[in-house]
């Protein structure tokens, strides 16, 4: 039996259009950008390698402007410096495990980076720890943010020269907190380090200035600005140079480090994204700021012990993620009909794995697909916050209403099933549940 | 059936712009919980608790909070006929172990100490159909009616100590699926 797409849409059990609060998953692309992407996938189809017709060259100058686009949106010295990947996951990918490989681990075997980094740059480095280089897993702070003097004594006791590439992100797509960029940027470009940032929840909704930051590498989701899935960019500087083994051989384009044949539809996407995310970001930002205060508010004015995970103010503001004492993140989950959330990061949860970065201090439940966040877990949350969290992400398109209705389900929600706790009822009578010696496995 | 492939997808402010928001079948809720556990969990059966100190009242505690589980199955004994007469639960945890619970509160009631002590966490799982990833909420419950139980029995017996028993969940609890 073959499906088409309507009747797949038609079949779903329940298309309840519930309101979207995990811009951090994923954005809806855009109206404006749709627009502008769809020549590129009707009349204008033409391969912008194809330098020998109109087709081409007309598909290649859309090419040349979303570079432009994307490269002031970054603060790079020119548009040869951005290079266009099928994502940030890419982009992280050929970042590091290019670096790695250029230099080589005889030479540099030493890769630094830290816990809550998202997972595609944790598998990366995992894949050059196979193959013989040694990471180094910076800790963070309660709130997950690196503490730059410890980079600092790191680089200079394994030996800036030994030191591959340091990776560190911008702003942690699970609890939103902002990494100390500029001050990384700094020690690393005063030890002779590349460093990689990776700024997919960043770029778009705050200012980036890769020059400023002395960032070498910048890894840039589509997807997250509000431009369409399946593209992302990789800011490489020329200045000073930086060398990578490309992870794709072929016909050389994007300076012979990602071959493979571009996707005008998606690139215009996402240079389109990137204008309008110029234009607009201050008001942008405003408006994501005063929701996430607004969705806050609401929670902690509501509900007693619940807990904002990350740093209280570095951080990205539109990102929201919540503890809520004594209450299970998945039966949350399961009476929020209305909301679209997640309960952690979307990229790990393959199983029924909240979010690694809020994994737990010490204990550890044998089944990985049982493991909280290793993000929390990272920030040493306790465990009980760890399972109990929730991730909500405001965005261009939210509005007070559905604050408001968020705020009232999730309330009625949490009360609902604190009835049901009885750890909240042990906590009511005055019982420190860490206290307790819960019969461990 | 689509519950495989389970897709939230939602149309934006009516400008025709539609993006998916993927998830597997393991993290929807629509996708991987029965209709009874739905159930269990919206009307969740004989929410509440009995004073532990009541010589008829049996109390358990099974899992951990670093687990993201954590059971409290208590029962009423009627002394004479040796009948459970009634069950409380409170639960923390997902759907599953909600929903373990509530159904054991259920199953216990009206049966002998003896009939209670033979209920296997198969009986929940079946009944409710969890998934293989749940599986381990049957097993709380279980051990969590055991718990009570022995807990009951202990106390008739009387071992003294005023708190040891009633909070003392002495059966291993496993987080692993």
């Amino acid at each position: 039996m073959s499906l088409s797409y309507p009747s797949i849409i038609k079949s779903l059990p329940k298309f309840s259009k519930p309101i979207y609060l995990d811009y951090q998953a994923t954005t809806p692309t855009d109206p404006r950008v749709v627009e502008e992407m769809m020549p590129f996938l009707t009349e204008h189809f033409g391969n912008p390698h194809s330098i020998t017709h109109e087709y081409g060259l007309f598909s290649k100058k859309a090419i040349d402007l979303s570079r432009e686009r994307v490269a002031d949106l970054i603060g790079a010295r020119s548009p040869k410096d951005v290079l266009f990947t099928s994502g940030a996951t890419e982009s992280n990918n050929t970042a590091i495990k290019g670096l790695s490989w250029y230099f080589g681990k005889d030479k540099k075997p030493y890769i630094i980076t830290q816990r809550t980094e998202h997972k595609c740059v944790l598998e990366s480095c995992r894949f050059l720890e196979m193959q013989g280089w040694k990471v180094i897993y910076l800790d963070v702070d309660k709130y997950g943010r690196v503490d730059p003097a410890q980079l600092d004594a790191t680089i200079r006791e394994v030996g800036p020269d030994k030191v591959s590439v340091v990776s560190i992100m911008m702003v942690n797509n699970e609890i939103g907190t902002l990494q100390p960029v500029h001050e990384i940027g700094e020690i690393c470009s005063s030890h002779g380090v590349m460093f990689h940032c990776d700024a997919a929840q960043a770029v778009g909704k705050m200012p980036v200035d890769v020059q400023k930051d002395h960032i070498n590498l910048l890894s840039i989701s589509g997807h997250k600005m509000y431009g369409p899935k399946g593209i992302g960019a990789l800011y490489i500087s020329r200045k000073p140079r930086v060398r990578l083994i490309p992870l794709m051989s072929g016909g050389g384009q994007e300076r012979g480090i990602r071959s493979g044949t571009l996707a005008p539809a998606l690139v215009v996407g996402m240079g389109s994204a990137a204008e309008i995310a110029g234009k607009e970001m201050a008001q942008d930002l405003a408006h994501v700021t005063r929701l996430g205060k607004k969705l806050r508010d609401g929670f902690t004015s509501k509900l007693e012990d619940v807990v904002l995970n990350g740093h209280p103010t570095e951080r990205y503001p539109g990102s929201v993620n919540m503890s809520f004492s004594c209450v299970e993140g998945e039966a949350l989950l399961a009476g929020l009909h209305d909301l679209a959330v997640s309960s952690g990061s979307a990229c790990t949860s393959a199983s029924l794995e909240p979010s690694y970065v809020l994994h737990a201090l010490g204990v550890a439940c044998t089944s990985a697909s049982l493991e909280p966040s290793y993000v929390l877990h990272a920030l040493g949350v306790s465990p009980e916050l760890a399972h109990t969290s929730i991730r909500f992400s405001v965005g261009r398109f939210t509005t007070d209403e559905e604050i408001d209705k968020a705020i009232g389900d999730v309330t009625t929600s949490v009360k609902r099933l604190r009835e049901l706790s009885p750890l909240w009822e042990m906590k009511q009578e005055g019982i420190d549940i860490s206290k307790i010696n819960w019969t461990m496995h | 059936m689509l519950s495989q492939i389970t897709h939230d997808i939602i149309t934006f402010k009516g400008l025709g712009t539609i993006f998916k928001s993927m998830s597997t079948a393991e993290t929807t809720l629509e996708g991987r919980y029965s209709d009874k556990v739905s159930d269990h969990y919206n009307n969740p059966r004989n929410v509440g608790t009995f004073d532990k100190e009541d010589p008829s009242v049996g109390t358990a505690y099974e899992g951990a909070p670093a687990c993201g589980d954590v059971l409290r199955l208590q029962l009423k004994v009627d002394d004479k006929t040796g009948k459970i007469v009634d069950a409380k639960f409170k639960a923390f945890g997902c759907m599953s172990a909600i929903a373990s619970s509530s159904y054991a509160t259920e199953l216990v009631k009206g049966k002998t100490l003896d009939e209670a002590g033979a209920i296997t966490n198969k009986d929940i799982s079946e009944e409710l159909a969890l998934p293989p990833i749940k599986l381990h909420c049957s097993m709380l419950a279980e051990q969590a009616i055991q718990g009570a139980i022995e807990n009951y029995k202990k106390k008739k017996v009387g071992c003294g100590a005023k708190n040891c028993c009633s909070t003392d969940s002495s059966s291993k609890t496993d987080c692993g699926a």
